[in-house]
């Protein structure tokens, strides 16, 4: 069995808050977790559960009050473990002064390629990133999805084997996540380990192999998307259209919400022939039927509510340590 | 320069001039050209001590501004604009980035301060239209500026390591005003009678950097020999002191939760 990309045992993190600073606040609880080799993972969870305290902690940009991390079985304090992964930050903010072509060469200096090797690099990855154009542009003039693109660049510059992502799509215009989507599939497609947080959940339901759910600095669920949308079918959707002339059933006149004449309504599994019939009786013709499943969405929004509630009760798909 | 200290140097030397910090040397042409043409009519006999005394004034005067004004925003502009999260998240260790730092407004002050030594030489060449041996002197003072300098940019440094620039421009600015008169804060020590405030003197005495011992624009001026001994001493002093305040700000800079 290989060793995970990234193995997480028990990481919290405390800050001192307050004027004396003698309170602490936690803003990370006991995460233990672990990313396989070569699988593409998000890190879900509403505005300040720790999705970026956690990935700070990992990065070395801050110090865990308690618990271990260990990246391609290296220690998150072993500086060497750094050549083998890449960052991007949340809303990354770079040199502004320099231009894109100037700052993946600084950044590609630390990797200590040589000059030949810099340029390839460099143009194979503002290439990739869709920069080209603008590679001799000061960064001061970028957009805010062009420095996202840059932030990807630098990231995946030195061909590193796990890759990290604070809101890769943030600030991003529906051509550039596509984009985007597309450097993570690659990625993933060359075994790369990707591991992003992310607040868009169909992003993360069409690129994850799987999700984890965190909510007010604890680990909510882990699992893959299919897992968490196909637990269970809640309903059955029927779309329609009434015939004119020929009054719908009472039931379905007032439970059936309508765009002109077209009709939709939920109905529960067992009652989905008696209300075919119902409709074929009164001559409605079937659009479609289709089986209603939570979304991730529902399962992301049930875990939030479960959290501000304090309901300790788990969630059926695995929790805390999952590979 | 092809280690990381020296990479993050190059650029920080980049980003100085991209910022156009050079510009200071606009005023200071501006400001020996006047001084060279107004001392040549009204100062007779001591226009070489005026324009000496004038210029390495200004060098100093420049580089302090330039050293304390760049040096406090050195590290805190990095993390309040997150420019350093990518870096570190490399495998940068963390003194490395500071070392870099200095070492790159150091190379800054050291191109500014060239530049203007040119200006002076230009200015002392046009009032008294040949150069002695004895300007030898001049160059001795500008380097003891220069180890001035990087005295202060590590100072700086150090305290924008854990504190705003504002907070940390009134320490570095109080701590070398306090410096220039070290030995006056002795002074008070020797005379006093009071055996706590004989103490107190003397490990402020001991504790600060001794600024004064840098100043030799006077002697500069008027072609007083520089014994060899103090150039050593200042030189070893200056490198120290140096090296120690860049140790504590790694220190506490390694420790550090970039929020």
């Amino acid at each position: 069995m290989s060793t995970p990309a990234i193995e997480i045992e028990g990481l919290t993190k405390d800050y001192a808050v307050g004027f004396w600073r003698k309170k602490m606040r936690r803003s990370l609880d006991h995460l233990t977790l672990q990313v396989n080799q070569g699988e593409a993972f998000g890190f879900l969870g509403p505005n300040g559960a720790g999705k970026t305290t956690t990935l700070k902690l990992l990065m070395g940009l801050i110090f865990p009050t308690s618990g271990e991390a260990r990246i391609q079985g290296r220690s998150i304090a072993d500086i060497g473990m750094h050549r083998q992964i890449g960052y991007m930050p949340e809303q990354p903010y770079f040199y502004d002064y320099l231009t894109a072509r100037e700052l993946l060469d600084y950044f590609a200096r630390v990797f200590g390629f040589n000059r030949a090797e810099r340029e390839v690099r460099i143009k194979k990855f503002l290439d990739r990133v869709g920069l080209s154009a603008s590679s001799d542009v000061q960064l001061r003039k970028f957009s805010k999805g062009m420095l996202q693109r840059v932030g990807i660049a630098q990231a995946i510059l030195h061909d590193p084997q796990v890759v990290f992502l604070d809101e890769p799509m943030s600030g991003l215009d529906p051509i550039g996540r596509r984009e985007v989507r597309d450097i993570i599939l690659e990625l993933k497609n060359q075994g790369k380990t990707i591991f992003f947080s992310t607040h868009i959940l169909s992003d993360a339901e069409m690129l994850c192999d799987r999700v984890s759910v965190l909510v007010g600095g604890k680990l909510q669920g882990v699992g893959a998307p299919r897992d968490i949308v196909s637990l269970d079918v809640q309903g059955m959707e029927i779309l329609f259209e009434a015939h004119s002339g020929v009054p719908l059933p009472p039931e379905f006149s007032t439970k059936a919400t309508h765009t002109g004449d077209r009709y939709r309504i939920e109905v529960p599994e067992a009652d989905l022939y008696s209300a075919l019939e119902k409709l074929k009786s009164s001559q409605a013709r079937i659009l479609s039927v289709a089986p209603l499943r939570p979304s991730l969405e529902d399962y992301f929004m049930k875990m939030v509510a479960r959290q501000k509630s304090s309901a300790p009760a788990p969630e059926p798909i695995a929790t805390g340590v999952a590979s | 320069m092809s280690s990381i200290p020296g990479i993050v140097a190059i650029n920080t030397f980049r980003e100085a001039v991209r910022d156009r910090v050079l510009y200071n040397l606009i005023f200071f042409a501006l400001l020996m050209i006047a001084a060279a043409v107004l001392v040549g009519g009204i100062s007779i006999g001591i226009e070489r001590d005026v324009i000496v005394n004038l210029g390495l004034t200004a060098i100093s005067l420049f580089g302090i501004i330039m050293a304390i004004f760049i040096g406090v925003g050195l590290v805190y502009k990095e993390i309040e604009k997150r420019t350093l999260y990518s870096l570190l998240a490399k495998p940068v260790r963390r003194w490395q980035f500071l070392v870099g730092k200095f070492g790159g407004l150091l190379l800054t002050l050291m191109v500014n301060t060239a530049l203007m030594t040119l200006g002076v030489a230009a200015a002392l060449l046009y009032v008294a239209h040949k150069f002695e041996s004895s300007d030898l002197t001049i160059l001795i003072a500008i380097y003891f500026v220069l180890l001035e300098l990087a005295l202060i940019t590590a100072l700086a440094l150090f305290f924008s390591c854990f504190t705003s620039p504002m907070l940390a421009t009134l320490y570095t600015l109080g701590i070398y005003v306090a410096g220039v008169f070290a030995p006056d804060i002795r002074d008070i020590g020797l005379i006093t009678t009071n055996p706590a405030i004989k103490t107190v003197a003397q490990c402020i005495y001991y504790v600060l950097p001794n600024f004064h011992n840098f100043n030799i624009i006077a002697a500069a001026a008027h072609k007083v020999v520089v014994p060899h001994a103090l150039i050593w001493q200042n030189t070893l002093y200056a490198v120290l002191y140096s090296a120690l305040l860049l140790l504590a700000a790694s220190t506490v800079f390694s420790g550090r939760d970039l929020k």
